[in-house]
C-alpha cells in the first residue's frame, strides 16, 4: 500500500514536495478565505469578521433590492458597452497599421505598448489632475476655451461626461495590451492564404472581410472575452478619478468599487453583505469564463467536424 | 503604394504623440511651480530647472515618499520571487506527473482562474486580519503570491519542455528535486524572465490590496501617491514629481524586458 502511495523511487511524493507549497498557500489565502466568506454571507456581521446573527438570505435580498448596488452593475454594462468595442478596434487598428510597416516597426509597437508599464493609480492621477480638470487648467477645458468655448465639468457628474474621461483613460493604458495579441494572432494567419486571395485579385477591405477577420475569430473570441473580465473588476481608475478621502460620489460605482465602499467604506462595515457581494460578483464571472469556454470550444468542434 | 505608405507614417506619429503626452505631462509638472502648472492658458514647457520640486516632495512628511519607495521595491520584489518559485515548482509538476490527483489540482487551478484574485479581496482581507498581518509586508505579499495564472503559464510551457533531458539526468542517480533545479530550470530562463516581469509589474501597480492592507507604516507607493492626491492641500509639482519616480522604474524594466513580456503574455491564456 505505502509503496504504491509512493510511487516508483517515491515519484509520487515528489510531486507532493513541487505541488505543495503552491495549493498550501491557495487553500489558506483563497479557497477558505471564500468558503468562509460563503458562511459569513448569511450571517450579520458588522465591525466583526465573526458570524453574529444568523440572517438567512436577508444580505442577498438586501443587496438584490438595494437600488446602488443594481446601478453597479448597470454602470459595468455601460463601461464594457464603451470599452471593449472601442478597445478591440483600436488595438486591431494598430496592430493592421503596424503589419507590414518595415522601417521602425518595433519602435512604434514599443510606443503603443509602454503605457502597460504605468499604473491605474498614476494615470488616473494625470487623467484627473491634468486632463480632465473640472477647473480651468486642465488641457481640455483650456482648448476648448482657447477655441472660444466655455469651461466643462467633466467629473462632477449631472452630465455623462465622466465617461469619457474613463474610457479614454482604460483605452490608453490597455490597447497596445490588446495590439499584442493580436498581433500575434495575425502572425498565425498562414502567409499562403493572402497569396491565394491575391491571385484572386481581393484587395483592402475585401482581404479584411473574407480573410483576416475570420482567420482571425479565436483570438478575438478571446481579446473581448479579456476585455469583458477585465472591465468587470474595473476598480482603481474609478476610485483615483472619482473618489475622494471617505466619500465616492454615487454615479460611475462599478461593482467592485460598490463592494468595496459596502465592505470597508463608511459607518457600516457589514461584511456579512460584503460576503454576499462577493458569491454574487464571483458567479456573475464564473458564468462570463464558462460562456467564453463554451464559445471557444463550439468553434473547435466545428472545425473539426469541418476536417472531417 | 508611396503616398499611403507616406500617410501610414504620418499617422503613426500623430498616434505616438498622443500616446507619449501623458508622460510627458508628468515630466512637465514634475519641473513646473504649482502657479504655472494652474495657470488658465496650458502651459507646454516646464519652467523649473532645477530638483527643487524633489527636494520638497523628499521632506514633506504628510506623503513619506522614500518610506514608499522602500515598501513598494521591497513588496514587488518579495512578492515576484515568492510566486516565480512556487508557481515554477507547481506548474512543473502539472506538467509531469498524470495521475488523478494531478489531475484533480490541475482542475483546480483552471477553475481558480476563472475567479480573478480581485474578486475576492473580502475574504482575502478578513483572512489576513485574522493573522494579524494588516499594515505589514506579510499581509500585502503572501496573500497576493499565489497566483493561478503564473502556476498555468509555467504549466503550458513544460508541456513542450523535452522529459528526455530530464530522463537522461534521472538515469544517472539524480533525484526529481536535484533536475528540477539543475536541469530545469537553468534551461527555463527565458520563461521565468516572461512570468516574473509580468508579476512584478502587476505587483509594483498594484493599488486594491495594498491599500486595503498596507496602512501606515507599509503603505506603498501607489497608495501613497492616491492619499496624497486627495488630501487637503496637495502640491501638484510634488504630486507629479512622485508620479514620475513611480513610473520610471517600472518604464526601464519594460524597455529592458519588453520581448519576455510580450512573450509571456502571447503564450499565455491565447493558446
Amino acid at each position: 500500500m505505502w509503496q504504491r502511495l509512493r510511487g516508483h523511487q517515491g515519484r509520487n511524493l515528489w510531486f507532493l514536495v513541487f505541488v505543495a507549497p503552491f495549493f498550501v498557500g491557495l487553500t489558506i489565502f483563497v479557497y477558505v478565505p471564500v468558503v468562509w466568506s460563503a458562511y459569513l454571507s448569511f450571517f450579520e456581521a458588522r465591525n466583526t469578521i465573526k458570524p453574529t446573527r444568523f440572517v438567512g438570505l436577508e444580505n442577498y435580498s438586501y443587496l438584490l433590492h438595494d437600488k446602488l448596488f443594481l446601478n453597479s452593475l448597470a454602470v459595468f454594462v455601460v463601461f464594457a458597452a464603451f470599452i471593449v468595442p472601442l478597445t478591440y478596434v483600436c488595438s486591431l487598428a494598430l496592430a493592421l497599421l503596424l503589419d507590414n510597416v518595415r522601417w521602425g516597426q518595433a519602435f512604434f509597437r514599443s510606443v503603443f505598448f509602454i503605457p502597460a508599464s504605468v499604473s491605474y493609480v498614476v494615470a488616473a492621477i494625470v487623467w484627473r489632475l491634468a486632463f480632465f480638470n473640472n477647473a480651468r487648467f486642465g488641457l481640455l477645458n483650456s482648448l476648448i476655451r482657447a477655441s472660444g468655448g466655455e469651461s466643462v465639468s467633466w467629473l462632477g457628474g449631472g452630465n455623462g461626461l465622466y465617461w469619457v474621461a474613463l474610457v479614454s483613460v482604460r483605452l490608453w493604458l490597455q490597447v497596445g495590451f490588446y495590439m499584442i495579441l493580436l498581433i500575434a494572432g495575425l502572425q498565425r494567419i498562414p502567409q499562403d492564404t493572402y497569396e491565394a486571395a491575391a491571385l484572386d485579385g481581393a484587395t483592402g477591405w475585401r482581404k479584411l472581410r473574407y480573410i483576416t477577420l475570420p482567420q482571425l475569430r479565436p483570438t478575438s473570441v478571446a481579446v473581448i472575452m479579456l476585455l469583458l473580465i477585465n472591465a468587470f473588476q474595473a476598480f482603481d481608475e474609478f476610485y483615483n478619478m472619482l473618489g475622494s478621502i471617505g466619500s465616492y460620489p454615487p454615479y460611475a460605482r462599478p461593482p467592485l468599487v460598490h463592494l468595496y465602499l459596502i465592505s470597508f467604506g463608511g459607518g457600516q462595515q457589514n461584511l456579512g453583505v460584503g460576503g454576499a457581494g462577493t458569491m454574487i460578483l464571483a458567479a456573475i464571472i464564473v458564468c462570463f469564463s464558462l460562456a467564453q469556454n463554451w464559445v471557444l470550444g463550439r468553434e473547435e468542434r466545428r472545425e473539426r467536424k469541418a476536417l472531417r | 503604394m508611396k503616398a499611403t505608405s507616406i500617410l501610414r507614417y504620418a499617422l503613426l506619429v500623430v498616434l505616438s504623440a498622443f500616446f507619449l503626452l501623458p508622460f510627458y505631462v508628468i515630466v512637465r509638472n514634475a519641473f513646473s511651480t504649482q502657479a504655472h502648472i494652474t495657470s488658465p492658458r496650458w502651459q507646454w514647457l516646464p519652467n523649473v530647472h532645477d530638483l527643487s520640486n524633489l527636494t520638497s516632495l523628499l521632506a514633506n512628511d504628510s506623503i513619506g515618499i522614500g518610506r514608499a519607495i522602500v515598501n513598494s521595491a521591497a513588496t514587488a520584489a518579495l512578492q515576484t520571487a515568492l510566486t516565480v518559485v512556487v508557481s515554477l515548482m507547481a506548474g512543473y509538476a502539472l506538467a509531469r506527473w498524470r495521475h488523478r490527483l494531478a489531475r484533480v489540482l490541475l482542475g483546480l487551478t483552471v477553475f481558480t482562474l476563472m475567479v480573478p484574485a480581485s474578486m475576492t479581496f473580502v475574504p482575502m482581507f478578513i483572512m489576513t486580519a485574522q493573522f494579524g498581518w494588516v499594515d505589514t509586508y506579510r499581509g500585502i505579499v503572501i496573500p497576493a503570491a499565489f497566483s493561478a495564472f503564473a502556476t498555468y503559464l509555467f504549466r503550458q510551457f513544460f508541456l513542450d519542455f523535452p522529459v528526455e533531458l530530464e530522463d537522461a539526468a534521472l538515469v544517472d542517480g539524480c533525484s526529481p528535486w536535484g533536475v528540477f533545479w539543475r536541469i530545469v530550470v537553468p534551461n527555463s530562463t527565458g520563461i521565468i524572465a516572461a512570468v516574473g516581469t509580468i508579476v512584478l509589474m502587476g505587483a509594483w501597480n498594484a493599488f486594491l490590496w495594498p491599500s486595503l492592507v498596507g496602512r501606515d507604516e507599509s503603505r506603498t507607493l501607489q497608495v501613497a501617491l492616491s492619499q496624497f492626491m486627495t488630501s487637503q492641500g496637495v502640491r501638484l509639482p510634488e504630486l507629479f514629481m512622485g508620479t514620475l519616480i513611480t513610473v520610471v522604474p517600472m518604464l526601464i524594466v519594460f524597455l529592458f524586458l519588453q520581448r519576455y513580456l510580450v512573450r509571456g503574455f502571447t503564450t499565455s491564456g491565447l493558446r
